[in-house]
């Protein structure tokens, strides 16, 4: 038998995976997807809560009533960690009861009522001007990333991704005042004659 | 009144995506693994994709390479297991899936949170708008979550869901499908998509499964028989591993290990 070779040969690194598709969240979500107080993100009667709310709407500009909206931000410290839940269950009946209301989980989940309106209540995002949000609906093959820009948020101006969307764009990316600590934002999934389509981001 | 969309026409359109798909690929085109979102084959897209290109958000520092985290409050024990749910047993062959959930780079999702919800086995959803008049299962609602485990791991009990018409065109029938959300360790690489089985008659006709035009992409959403996984006297077993796209959140897990 003869000695092993000095060295031994560099493993091959795997092929790196193919992505599995996406496919469209369809019409039939509703009894799995949304939770209680999945749009709640902010601990009841927190005096920093602010309001995040608005249409989704097609190319008709007609509301979309079947789309889900699910938001992810840093908390208000700026840490981006997140903490687990969002959905929690009651342990007897397996029911979702939502959040404790102490923690902030960074996450939250709403469906579109037959309105097409959507509402969150949640925590200024530290170190960030924004909110990140991803679209589903039926109708929808692949979800779609956008970001609710705080009209209000420190480091607007500076923001990289805002100064690289033309002026015409840009406004779909940044909410409008609506009373106090309350933000609109309609997330438009196709420009129609008179509106602009909100900017959607792609990460590569 | 408008006359319905026949399956001729509609098959026509999927052949007409498939062929400029493949000449794409010979001018040397990349290969694409989603479908496009300006699909019209699947009329139900037509208003609501965007005509404009998205914006790349180039960004190291951006809040979508990190993610929400789940935990052991999030998911009961029970959950994974569709068939105990209610009292009494669902109808329908019961069935084990399992598989594991893998970021771009082999890697596993580890503690992640996978949700999924499916018909039962008439083909009938237990939500108020599915009106195909098939019967409700008084035993299955057909909703699942579970976290992955160390490897990546996810695995559910559930029954064979059925085939169900829609409206997209005349004798429009899906597939028989488990509808599938998924978490990665970013934002950047969430996914909601569907699970079929192998050899269903349908994959032709379906212009949502056909909206993923590359044919190994479209094979990715196929799961495999795994008689390893059925278990005797009880269940038969599929197979379906699930790669996440995008970018991970490694500038995170740096400081993991
Ligand atoms: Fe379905």
């Amino acid at each position: 038998m003869t000695s092993a070779p000095p060295t031994a040969p560099a493993p091959t690194p795997p092929a790196e995976p193919s992505p599995t598709p996406s496919q469209t969240v369809g019409p039939f979500y509703g009894y799995a997807l949304p939770f209680t107080g999945g749009g709640d993100l902010a601990p009841p009667g927190h005096p920093d809560t602010l309001t995040l709310h608005g249409h989704v709407l097609d190319g008709a500009g007609l509301p979309v009533p079947d789309a889900i909206v699910e938001a992810w931000q840093p908390a208000p410290d700026g840490s981006r960690t997140g903490a687990p839940g969002s959905l929690r269950r009651d342990p007897v009946t397996g029911a979702v009861i939502g959040r404790d209301t102490v923690t902030f989980t960074g996450f939250g989940r709403v469906a579109t009522d037959a309105d097409g309106h959507f509402t969150l209540r949640t925590l200024p995002p530290g170190g960030v001007p924004y909110i990140s949000l991803i679209v589903f609906a039926r109708g929808l093959l692949h979800h779609l990333h956008t970001r609710a820009y705080l009209h209000d948020a420190p480091g607007l101006t500076g923001d990289t991704l805002l100064a690289r969307v033309g002026p015409a764009r840009r406004a779909t990316l940044i909410t409008r005042p609506d009373g106090p600590r309350t933000h609109r934002f309609d997330i438009r999934l196709q420009s129609d004659d008179q509106h602009e389509e909100t900017v959607f981001l792609d990460f590569g | 009144m408008t006359i319905p969309l026949t399956q001729e026409a509609i098959s026509a359109e999927i052949a007409g995506h498939r062929e400029r798909y493949g000449e794409h690929l010979a001018r040397g085109g990349a290969p694409s693994s989603h479908p496009d979102r300006a699909y019209a084959p699947y009329r139900g897209s037509l208003l609501r994709h965007p005509r404009q290109p998205l914006v790349a958000a180039g960004d190291p520092e951006m809040v979508e390479l990190t993610g929400p985290a789940f935990g052991v409050t999030d998911v009961t024990e029970l959950d994974h297991d569709l068939t105990r749910q209610h009292t009494g047993e669902p109808l329908g062959e019961r069935i084990t899936v399992a598989g594991r959930v893998l970021d771009r780079n082999g890697r596993p999702v580890r503690g992640q949170l996978v949700e999924i919800w499916q018909a039962n086995a008439s083909g009938r959803y237990a939500h108020r708008r599915d009106q195909h008049p098939a019967p409700l299962d008084p035993h299955f609602t057909g909703v699942g979550r579970c976290l992955t485990d160390d490897r990546g791991a996810y695995r559910f009990v559930t029954i064979r869901p059925g085939a169900y018409p829609w409206r997209n065109h005349a004798n429009a029938w899906r597939p028989a499908h488990i509808h599938f959300s998924l978490f990665g360790t970013a934002f950047t690489q969430r996914l909601v998509t569907q699970m079929y089985f192998p050899g269903d008659p349908l994959f032709a006709y379906d212009p949502i499964l056909q909206s993923v035009t590359d044919d190994a992409a479209r094979e990715r959403l196929i799961a495999t028989y795994d008689h390893t996984l059925s278990v005797p006297e009880w269940s038969l077993g599929y197979r379906w591993d699930i790669v996440l796209d995008g970018p991970a959140a490694t500038w995170i897990e740096e400081g993991r290990a």
